[in-house]
């Protein structure tokens, strides 16, 4: 495939500029495993990083910047901030805004640091610093990684995304949909290292934002319809070198599991489960992803994250419990051991990725303070877990759910509906939650005012009936003819208030497509979220009350953020973009009338052209 | 598994691109609207992977790339390609983006694009060693609960191979050995490593499409066996069997009508060249 990168790029260099460009791009990734620096003279020029190690955890509690997409650790993406409050939010007014010249799903949370805002744009991934100390925010400098590989397009599964950068020791840290991850000097945008840490070329593509924790920038893959195998790998921040990589699937050595992990449920209790729960070799094309969010508890020193869903398609081929897919891990974050694990959806059904976000709450559970995370998860339930254990408290139902009856707290797992299970030829309607769950990758907020989790959803079903001829790699075959439409009520989209300690739902916002944006919660009382078709909502904490909305250029499916500007104000950013999976029907310009299209998405989203043209803008709000 | 490349290996890479940036920067470019010799002569924009024998590659050695100069060489057209990796949204991004104008191979079922005539048939094979002499023509001949069989299988999506759907059903689950349908992207030929692999024998028998099958098992270098899987069709509709054209966009009616005078016109040679590539018909 390398000749295809250098054929797209003759389009713009010399060919002379264009072989010296590949070769400093392919000698970066070199380094990080050859740091023979004398090798390839060339690499001086990446060594002038600025390396003060930021104290990240003292960093994160400051309201007035925004540091990582989802704000804190604890991943509650919650501000302090109030000087916007329900009593003033209606004058919120555009502030100022800046184009990120793509027409791709946004879906980055923009960060800010030192009055710098910082944000990544879809393929081919553009890093832009504005200064928000100059009117207007200008861009100080932009960012264009190299040597990006055009075929990450044909790989990347659901629109060109990226979900975010972040900030730590003066650089930015972002990855790339070809499966490297950048960082840059903060202040003048020079790179400093490159790492290659996935294999495009076997179907591995980056669009999770990373996070970096203790010097180290945790990176996890995308591309389970690849038939790849799902990992996790801590980069050295200074760098870039790999530190540690821990496998979703295999044998225990590769799953960096030993003496120390103890998961709580006799299920995922035993020898290389990673290979045993697999027919033989099965789990090298197992999945088991990371595209999603990781969250981090300083105190008990663990990182968190959760797995995608298992390979191949067609449960009949992979009989067994398919560890460590469709669940999480509590690891180490300095070693990548494995502390715990535990499985949403053993032998997974339905494409339920297991990568929503993790909050770490510490909550009154049956009268006791428990350290929990909460996770609304695609399966449909709100769980609640001790995130010293890995035990299930609770898990209640948020959405409309067919495909299992409940969470047996014994044994912690799922009770499977036998009759929704879909297979080859088989008509199966009604299966709720469909494939991209009661609830994708946009994250919700936690308001420790309020005491409530605000999750963006959708309410979605699906059909699987019928097959229809297909070919990928000049390969024809037949499969399932999948179509999506909107659950019980019609309004495909939910915005929700969730009691976590209760188990259940205070208040509730139907809205008429998917809601595909993150939320942010503040002490003003107001979250904030987004909608597909261009609204950016404020909302009344408590009540659910809508108290405010501005129609954006293009869909949102970002993640909103707030921050204090050099004047002291109080800014909310979000940027707008259609696009992502629900959302590719504009930007790919899909045929409404091929309703299979995005994985039988399209069939629930045929009208989105008609409300919402594509293009990346970014919105930032202020009172007067 | 994928991050320990050592240093000879990453200077084999740097060595590699240049090669390849050298081979191909005179290439034709994604958007030939742009070529002013689009004005004087008629341009076949044909949508194509740039790494997948034996269809197509970029230095067009694939039988589709013969078949599509063969064609352009009739309509005194100069021939362009867009590349791109024959993946999901393959279609979307190069024929219906308008990028180019027909695809030399898709089912003929296949309703994303407009079919031509059909211009081969060819079927899901069994491949074995010759010198195993294993015979095994039915996905119900009982050996195939014991031998280990490779498989092609498909990350998600709801669907996967035929003979992983066929196998599964019948509980051969255990023996058998997956590949991807994608192979790996940095082999000059990504779909052979599970012809190879019944070759070195780390497979007793592999079921894969007859093109991939013939084109690499005439490389090996022990003879190999090929024999079309039965049932043709499994139940309740699993069909082994495919009719294969070229595909246009939707609409694009006179194309096709040149396209299907073509395939009638040069079936022999269009029999020629597929013979000569190993593709088996059925």
């Amino acid at each position: 495939m390398l000749g295809a990168t250098a054929q797209v790029q003759s389009r713009k260099q010399s060919l002379g500029a264009q072989a010296i460009l590949v070769l400093i791009a392919l000698c970066a990734g070199c380094n990080q495993k050859t740091p023979d620096n004398k090798t390839f003279p060339f690499l001086q020029r990446y060594s002038s990083a600025p390396s003060e190690k930021t104290d990240l955890v003292k960093l994160e509690g400051e309201d007035g910047q925004w540091i990582m997409p989802a704000k804190n650790y604890a991943s509650t993406r919650f501000s302090g901030l109030n000087q916007i409050n329900t009593g003033n939010v209606k004058n919120l007014k555009v502030a100022w805004t800046f184009s990120t010249g793509s027409d791709r799903g946004e879906e980055a949370a923009p960060i800010v640091v030192n009055n710098t805002m910082y944000i990544v744009t879809p393929f081919p991934n553009t890093l832009y610093a504005l200064d928000l100390t100059q009117p207007g925010a200008p861009a100080k400098w932009s960012y264009k990684p190299k040597d990006l590989n055009p075929s990450a397009k044909g790989v990347a599964c659901c629109d060109w995304v990226n979900r975010g950068c972040v900030y730590a020791n003066g650089k930015i840290f972002f990855n790339t949909l070809d499966g490297k991850t950048a960082a840059v000097n903060a202040q003048t945008g020079d790179e400093v290292w490159v790492a290659q840490v996935t294999d495009i070329n076997r179907g591995e593509s980056i669009t999770m934002a990373p996070l970096v924790v203790k010097n180290k920038v945790l990176v996890g893959d995308s591309g389970g319809e690849f038939g790849v195998r799902g990992s996790l790998t801590a980069l050295d921040t200074e760098t870039g070198k790999q530190v540690w990589k821990a496998y979703n699937t295999g044998p225990d050595k590769d799953c960096l599991i030993g003496p120390n992990f103890h998961p709580f449920y006799d299920s995922d209790k035993g020898q290389d489960l990673g290979v045993k729960s697999w027919p033989p070799d099965l789990w090298k094309i197992g999945g088991g992803t990371v595209w999603g969010w990781i969250s981090y508890d300083p105190a008990l020193d663990l990182i968190y994250y959760g797995t995608a869903n298992p390979g191949p398609w067609n449960p009949e081929q992979r009989p067994g419990d398919n560890k460590w897919t469709c669940g999480m891990f509590a690891r180490k974050p300095d070693s990548g051991e494995a502390v715990w694990f535990y499985q949403w959806s053993p032998h997974d059904l339905y494409d339920h990725d297991g990568i929503n976000e993790l909050v770490l709450l510490d909550l009154p559970i049956n009268g006791q303070t428990r350290k929990v995370l909460v996770r609304p998860e695609r399966n449909g339930y709100v769980y609640v877990l001790d995130r010293t254990t890995g035990q299930v408290l609770s898990a209640n139902p948020f959405a409309f759910i067919t495909t299992s009856t409940g969470v047996d707290l014994k044994t912690g797992r799922l009770k499977p509906v036998q009759e929704k299970a879909p297979g080859f030829g088989r008509v199966t309607r009604m299966i709720c939650p469909p494939a991209p769950g009661a609830k994708d990758w946009e994250p919700s907020a936690y308001s420790p005012i309020t005491k409530l989790l605000y999750i963006p959803h959708a309410n979605l079903c699906e059909d699987e009936e019928g097959v229809q001829a297909n070919y990928i790699a000049g390969t024809p075959y037949v499969g399932a003819n999948v179509k999506m439409y909107a659950g019980p009520g019609g309004n495909r989209g939910v915005f929700d208030a969730w009691d976590p300690v209760a188990g259940k739902k205070i208040w509730s916002i139907k809205e008429n497509f998917p809601v595909w944006s993150g939320t942010v919660a503040t002490a003003g009382n107001v979250v904030f979220y987004g909608t597909m078709d261009g609204w950016f909502k404020a909302i009344d904490a408590r009540s659910g009350q809508l108290l405010w909305q501005f129609k954006c250029g293009s869909g949102i499916i970002g993640q909103p953020v707030t921050f204090l500007g050099p004047d002291g104000k109080q800014y909310v950013s979000i940027l707008s973009g259609v696009g992502g999976w629900p959302g590719a029907i504009v930007p790919g310009q899909l045929d409404p009338r091929d309703g299979t299209a995005a994985l039988g998405f399209v069939n629930a989203m045929g009208d989105l052209p008609k409300a919402t043209t594509k293009g990346g803008m970014l919105y930032t709000f202020a009172l007067p | 598994m994928k991050n320990r490349k050592d240093v000879v290996g990453c200077r084999l890479l740097v060595v590699a691109a240049l090669i390849a940036a050298l081979a191909t920067s005179g290439c034709s470019s994604r958007q030939p609207k742009t070529d002013n010799r689009q004005r004087t002569q008629r341009v076949l924009r044909v949508c194509a992977d740039p790494n997948n024998l034996p269809y197509s590659n970029e230095k067009q050695q694939g039988f589709e790339n013969e078949i599509a100069s063969l064609v352009a060489r009739d309509l005194n057209a100069r021939l362009a390609y867009t590349w791109w990796p024959q993946r999901r949204g393959f279609v979307r991004q190069t024929l219906r983006h308008g990028d180019c104008d027909v695809i030399m191979g898709i089912p003929s079922n296949f309703e994303l694009a407009l079919p031509t005539e059909s211009y081969y048939r060819s079927s899901y094979v069994f491949v074995s060693r010759t010198d195993r002499r294993l015979g095994i023509t039915s996905f119900d001949d009982p050996r195939l609960k014991k031998l280990r069989i490779g498989v092609q299988m498909i990350g998600n999506d709801h669907v996967n191979s035929p003979p992983a759907h066929a196998l599964a059903k019948r509980g051969i689950i255990d023996n058998v050995a997956g590949y991807t349908v994608y192979g790996d992207y940095r082999s000059q030929e990504p779909g052979r490593d599970i012809v190879d692999a019944v070759a070195k024998g780390d497979v007793d028998i592999a079921v894969v499409w007859g093109p991939q099958a013939g084109y690499f098992a005439r490389q090996q270098k022990v003879a190999l066996d090929l024999v079309p899987v039965s049932p043709q069709i499994d139940l309740p509709f699993l069909p082994f069997v495919f009719d294969i054209s070229m595909g246009v966009r939707r609409g694009d009616t006179a194309l096709r009508e040149q396209l299907d005078r073509e395939i009638e016109k040069r079936h022999d040679d269009i029999e020629r060249i597929l013979d000569k590539y190993g593709v088996p018909r059925v």
